[in-house]
């Protein structure tokens, strides 16, 4: 065990030199041609906004079952057959036809090559499961055609939560999506997520409609509120142009009246539109509805050709900048809501990495003092394999760029304290072996052979427990796991390596001195 | 030689009293479970004027109408904890609470921390820590049956057992605050102890091979003395280095060093006193092990 070739020496000393290097590019800066990786810092220690979004699936499955009747009844209409009392309850459709027919429908939508339920050969599943309930028919979504819904609706609204988000300009926003119907949102540096989470609590959908006075109108109408609180009026459910049909919005203050408004300008297909609706309606009142609420609504006095127009109601010069961002970035599929949030100020997370590193320090020195008092000579070889070790370990995080929380500097401290165990263990049964044993380089062999299980069994089981945290743990506790997880392997490392080799090279240099430890 | 054989049913019977004394606690005093479990809101506010203290900010916070709220110093004379449940999970909570402390106190407050944990997450986040900690018991459980031989295994998952109920009675009865980091502690004790466990049984076992006309109870005894200077060198830097972060790595980390102290303490403890009696008490002999060697 004591041997070493002069080629493993000279692989330990680079290896070692190279990751003092690697960890030291954290403190000095080498030129990004040189090095460019860095350990990030969690957002509790460089402050920041964490949010969690969950996505309010129900609106969308509503909807598409809304739409999904109209396709079907079309559908079997050019079949010759007539699907009675269709109606949605609680996300399932139900209707009848008459007893001939019912084989009929149920084979179309259980073909795999149906035109209107998808089939996925990949999950041996239907978008749509159709039941025979006798009296009538269901229709719901099967398993995976709702993890397909729920999973496109997170993929649009991940892409506009982006959009939002890179409009407001914060540094470096961390967007990643979390199960299905879960978007994560972490803002390094923000440390007041007002703005942000007021942005993502809309849904943004715009709406150009008709005010109507008669409640006949032919497309059905709806009463809705206006956002000033003003009564509520009818609105026809005729839409004339949509927040899609945006080209541009900008907030613009009005000359004539000093008012902020919002100008935008339409593509081709809603410019169009908007001219013909206001060439038609001249004198009638347009409601702008957001979110199922009137902004404004005013009267059409000309007809507006050119594919631009403007929005007023009230705003100051912010929220005119908020809707037109809302307005550019585009509409959720669905409402999100923030279901987590973990916000830290900058000046907190300073204080935690001082009070981390004086933590680090102070323990570090305890040890280090502990050790050298305990075992002089040997005490020394181990404080500076610690030394080394903590740089390997410091060294690969940057490696990884992996982010460095709090608890993950508890984590680093705590490995300081657990990696002279691996050496104490070796050293203390090579005190048991010198008992009898008078030939220093036999007593060592001895004690590196003999505790190498104890030393084995003993890390595994820390790293069970730090593999075990890191899949279950969340943000700042998966940075203690990663510190520790990693700190065994460079523990192991050093002392199997770096202390074994300073050890190898006292003991044959002083192998006829007596009991050397 | 200490003899630590000597105290084997005295202090089996302490361990035992330990356990259905921190049960009981468990049970009937519960835990006192941070917004991460219980879901709620959390502020940290630092002041810097005098007229902002633990009275008058409970008075400005019970005037909003916010159900139990509970203010506390956080270290510093002028940093405060606020916590309270946000029942009806209103959206504008910390902005609608900024608006009414400005009229009071004006500029001379910051909010250094906010957090808002929904009640679907703070569930699903009990969820995980209590999974986390059942499997990691189980990997434990699991890997020394492999390792070792089976009443090793019942030995240190009754040790670790008692690590893990003890300290969360110790926390049960002080009422200290169980959060997220708190179960990282756990899980770290969990494994530390099973490192302290492993160490001495590794020893038992090559002892058990070695000597065949020593009873398990004097057998153990001598591989506990034999591994005793580790044992108190490894969790003396340990403990060295949990007290640095617990004295000086600040308030965040206060509970998450406590329960690793708390930990190692148990953890060294019932290496010796739960994990060898139980081989005493099952009998283990040198045919335990060599019959596993046999296979």
């Amino acid at each position: 065990m004591l041997y070493f070739s002069k080629l493993r020496i000279v692989f330990i000393t680079i290896f070692s030199l190279l990751f003092v290097l690697i960890a030291s590019s954290n403190l000095f800066k080498f030129g990004d041609s040189f090095f460019d990786k860095k350990i990030n810092l969690g957002l509790d220690l460089q402050g920041g906004s964490y949010l969690l979004l969950e996505i309010d699936n129900e609106p969308v499955i509503e909807q598409k079952l809304q739409n999904l009747t109209t396709t079907f009844r079309n559908f079997f209409k050019d079949k010759n057959i007539k699907l009675n009392n269709i109606k949605i309850d609680n996300q399932n459709i139900f209707f009848n036809v008459i007893e001939e027919n019912k084989q009929k429908v149920i084979d179309i939508f259980q073909d795999e090559n149906s035109e209107i339920n998808p089939y996925y050969p990949r999950f041996k599943s239907h978008q749509l499961e159709i039941e025979d309930l006798g009296l009538n028919l269901k229709i719901n979504f099967s398993r995976q055609g709702l993890i397909n819904l729920k999973t496109s609706s997170q993929d649009q609204a991940i892409e506009i939560v982006r959009r939002r988000v890179d409009e407001v300009g914060t540094n470096e926003p961390n967007i990643l999506k979390r199960g299905n119907s879960r978007i994560l949102v972490e803002l390094p540096g923000l440390d007041d997520p007002t703005r942000i989470k007021s942005l993502l609590g809309k849904t943004a959908n715009l709406t150009f409609r008709f005010v109507t006075q008669n409640d006949e109108d032919r497309f059905g109408v709806e009463k809705l509120e206006y956002e000033d609180g003003t009564p509520s009026v009818n609105v026809s459910k005729r839409i004339i142009i949509s927040g899609e049909n945006l080209l541009d919005a900008q907030p613009k203050m009005d000359t004539q009246n000093n008012q902020t408004i919002v100008s935008f300008t339409l593509d081709r297909v809603g410019a169009k539109r908007f001219g013909k609706a206001t060439s038609t309606g001249i004198g009638k009142q347009l409601a702008i509805v957001l979110d199922g609420k009137i902004i404004s609504a005013p009267v059409v006095r000309d007809t507006i050709a050119s594919g631009a127009g403007q929005i007023s109601g009230g705003f100051t010069f912010q929220s005119a900048t908020d809707l037109a961002l809302l307005l550019r970035s585009g509409a959720l599929p669905a409402p999100l809501d923030i279901i987590e949030e973990r916000t830290v100020g900058p000046d907190l997370g300073q204080d935690s990495i001082n009070a981390g590193m004086i933590a680090l320090s102070i323990g570090f020195m305890l040890v280090i003092i502990f050790m050298f008092v305990k075992y002089r000579f040997f005490g020394l070889i181990t404080n500076v394999t610690l030394i080394i070790n903590l740089f390997i370990l410091l060294g690969i995080l940057t490696l990884f760029e992996a982010t460095l929380t709090l608890p993950g500097i508890a984590g680093i401290i705590l490995t300081v304290g657990m990696a002279v165990d691996a050496n104490v263990l070796i050293f203390e049964r090579i005190k048991e072996e010198l008992k009898d044993e008078t030939n220093n380089i036999l007593a060592f062999d001895g004690g590196y052979t003999k505790s190498r299980t104890a030393i084995i069994d003993a890390n595994i089981t820390t790293l069970l427990a730090a593999v075990i945290l890191f899949f279950m743990g969340s943000g700042p506790v998966k940075g203690f796991a990663v510190t520790l997880g990693v700190g065994i392997f460079t523990t192991l490392f050093s002392v199997y390596f770096i202390a074994r080799l300073f050890t190898s090279l006292y003991v044959t240099k002083n192998k006829n001195n007596g009991k050397l430890i | 030689m200490i003899a630590f054989n000597k105290y084997y049913n005295h202090f089996n019977v302490l361990s035992s009293a330990l356990i259905i004394i921190s049960l009981l606690l468990l049970i009937f005093k519960g835990l006192n479970f941070g917004i991460d479990f219980k879901g709620g809101t959390l502020i940290e506010l630092r002041s810097n004027d005098t007229k902002i203290n633990v009275s008058s900010l409970r008075d400005k916070f019970s005037q909003m109408n916010l159900g139990d709220v509970s203010v506390k110093k956080f270290g510093s004379d002028n940093d405060f904890l606020i916590k309270f449940e946000n029942k009806d999970n209103k959206k504008n909570i910390i902005e609608e609470i900024k608006v009414n402390l400005d009229k009071s106190f004006g500029n001379n407050y910051d909010f250094r921390r906010v957090e808002n944990v929904g009640p679907k997450v703070s569930a699903e986040l009990l969820k995980s820590g209590v999974l986390a900690i059942s499997l990691s018991l189980a990997i434990m459980l699991i890997y020394i049956w492999v390792r070792f031989e089976w009443q090793f295994s019942l030995g240190a998952i009754l040790a670790l057992f008692h690590d893990v109920i003890v300290t969360l009675g110790v926390f049960s009865l002080f009422s200290l605050e169980i959060n997220l980091s708190i179960i990282a502690a756990v899980l770290t004790i969990v494994g530390y102890s099973m490192n302290d466990t492993v160490v001495i049984f590794d020893r038992v076992r090559e002892n058990l091979r070695k000597y065949s006309d020593i009873k398990i109870f004097e057998l153990t005894n001598i591989s506990i003395n034999e591994t005793l200077s580790r044992t108190i060198i490894t969790s003396a830097t340990t403990l060295l280095a949990l007290l640095a972060i617990y004295f000086f790595g600040g308030e965040i980390l206060k509970g998450f060093s406590l329960a690793m102290i708390l930990g190692v303490v148990f953890g060294t403890y019932s290496s010796i006193y739960i994990a060898n009696t139980i081989l005493v008490r099952l009998r283990v002999s040198q045919k335990t092990v060599l019959r596993e060697d046999d296979k």
